[in-house]
């Protein structure tokens, strides 16, 4: 089945040149202060949960230190070390964030807003959350140092790993959805959290033997999101205990905030693609309650930031992993039970046409 | 089953673990805004090692030199001028006349490595740690600590009251012996003129 689906740029301004620049350039309006807010939460989380304060000078409680920092490292020096291969260094961290911003191409954050509704959103982003490995790669050969060149093979090894179960999961819910279409998927989960892909999506009470294997394919993707990121416990290819930085030793200044900057924006990518899977997105819980274009970009970010939240809180609890750990959970655990719930699922979404 | 046993024990523990972590995310905080609130000494009492501004009770020092000779950054000088007698005589803590005065004691804060050798040595328990340690200056000269109880004018004074009275006595000492030696060659004179 074929949805239309509205975006309110196109309805105010019309179909032209400035619409779509109009509309790469949004989500970047939700970027930037997205990312301040991610790090203040990174930086008081982490203190809470050691019963400290964390920062509490710049500004009422210290809200203002997330700006601090910005203003630090744009000040910084910009080094480049002169035995680095200068272009693919310098090019590295420019990469690296122009594929985590690309994925907001397809990030639907209400029903009359998604900067471009193309039909394979999930391919899409799967694709482009790709960049990511080759800018980590890129900036650990180019750095000439054998800490950043460890930390891009553990990373580049880890990213490809994971992506197999994570692929297995993103094809359970196409399949599950008919689709691979951002919008449809959200659209099918509407009227209230019992019909989430979570809970086997829409479906009468049949649909009770296939919510634990929805369940386990939520636990996998996100188990598997967090390897995609690299965040504890997966941090592997910057474990600052084992190879000083990893890919980002040698990098300071703008560049290295590009990579800090990109991996916070991953970290809402993967939130928002996991609501998008499981939680139905922009859908209120409570069927159209509450549902109007303005409340679905507020439920769509508050789902998405209870996973960032969780992100940081699982950061903060386990960790790291060691590397033949890290290999035996993707190919020993997470891929085989994968493919289970995917049959599963698979058997369900043909029995319930 | 194994296999499903390890995955159900490390999903497990990693609820445990976030459990842990969410009850701390709640707790009250430990942290003391330290300029804003100070923490509070416990019964006024001092830890037994820690290492504070250095105190010199100039009541108790006697000046004998034995803190910085301890000291192994050389930040102590200490100098000192007998009490010439007929001088208004000072007195201990306990009352006691003393025989010194304490014409220099220089602690250079600058130097010091809170070693606290310096306290074990004092004979007569005039230094001691303070509670105090906030004492950070913008000009280094500012921690050179002047504890002497007499200003250099002063310490000139009684260093030249000093040395006139020893030079005097030293004088009138030459004149006395050279009077008892005169008087015993003119005996010893007597003797052999006697015995012969």
């Amino acid at each position: 089945m074929e949805m239309e689906h509205t975006n309110f740029v196109y309805d105010l301004i019309g179909t032209n040149t400035i619409a779509y620049i109009l509309l790469a350039l949004l989500p970047m309006l939700f970027l930037l202060p997205y990312a301040l807010v991610a790090i203040l939460g990174e930086l008081k989380i982490s203190a809470w949960i050691q019963e400290r304060l964390g920062p509490m000078r710049t500004g009422w409680k210290g809200v203002l230190q997330p700006l601090a920092e910005v203003v630090k490292l744009l000040q910084k020096e910009d080094i480049t070390p002169s035995a680095v291969n200068k272009p693919l260094f310098n090019l590295a961290p420019f990469v690296m964030f122009a594929g985590a911003y690309a994925a907001y191409a397809v990030i639907p954050f209400s029903s009359v807003f998604i900067p471009s509704g193309i039909n394979i959103g999930l391919f899409y982003v799967f694709a482009v959350s790709a960049f990511g490995v080759i800018a980590i790669v890129m900036g650990g050969w180019a750095s000439n140092n054998k800490y950043s060149l460890l930390g891009a093979m553990r990373a580049a090894s880890q990213m490809i790993s994971y992506e197999i179960p994570i692929a297995v999961t993103i094809l359970a819910i196409a399949t599950l959805a008919g689709s691979l279409d951002m919008q449809t998927i959200i659209v099918k989960q509407g009227g209230g959290f019992w019909n989430w892909n979570l809970f086997g999506g829409p479906g009468g009470i049949a649909k009770l033997w296939v919510i634990p294997f929805t369940i386990i394919l939520f636990v996998v993707y996100f188990v598997g999101s967090l390897a995609e990121i690299n965040r504890v416990p997966f941090d592997i290819p910057e474990g600052e205990s084992e190879i000083v930085a990893g890919y980002h030793t040698e990098y300071s200044g703008m560049k290295f905030a590009m990579f800090f900057f990109a991996e916070y924006s991953n970290m809402f990518i993967v939130s928002a693609i996991i609501t998008v899977l499981f939680l139905g997105g922009w859908q209120s819980p409570f069927g159209d309650f509450l549902n109007g274009p303005i409340w679905q970009s507020l439920w769509f970010v508050s789902k998405a930031m209870i996973f960032v939240f969780m992100q940081i809180w699982i950061r903060w609890t386990l960790p790291r992993l060691r590397v033949d750990q890290l290999m035996h959970v993707t190919w020993k655990v997470m891929l085989p039970i994968s493919f289970v719930a995917f049959f599963a699922v698979a058997l369900w979404a043909m029995l319930s046409v | 089953m194994k296999y499903f046993k390890d995955i159900w024990t490390s999903l497990y523990t990693i609820f445990v673990g976030l459990k842990i972590t969410g009850f701390h995310l709640f707790e009250k905080k430990v942290t003391m805004q330290y300029p804003d609130l100070v923490h509070p000494i416990k019964d006024n009492l001092i830890p037994l090692n820690s290492r504070n501004r250095i105190e010199v009770d100039m009541n108790r020092c006697d000046g004998c030199g034995s803190c910085a000779r301890a000291c192994p950054v050389n930040c102590i000088e200490v100098d000192l001028v007998k009490v010439t007698p007929g001088d208004d005589i000072p007195l201990f803590y306990d009352g006691k006349p003393r025989k010194t005065w304490v014409t220099k004691y220089n602690l250079d804060f600058a130097k010091c490595c809170f070693c606290s050798l310096c306290i074990e040595a004092c004979p007569t328990q005039a230094n001691r740690m303070t509670q105090e340690f906030e004492y950070a200056e913008y000009d280094r000269n500012n921690l050179l600590y002047m504890m002497s109880p007499l200003t250099p004018e002063e310490a000139e004074v009684k260093k030249k009251m000093w040395a006139d009275y020893s030079a005097a006595k030293k004088k009138a000492d030459a004149e006395a012996k050279a009077a008892a030696e005169a008087k015993a060659a003119a005996e010893a004179k007597a003797n052999e003129a006697d015995k012969q």
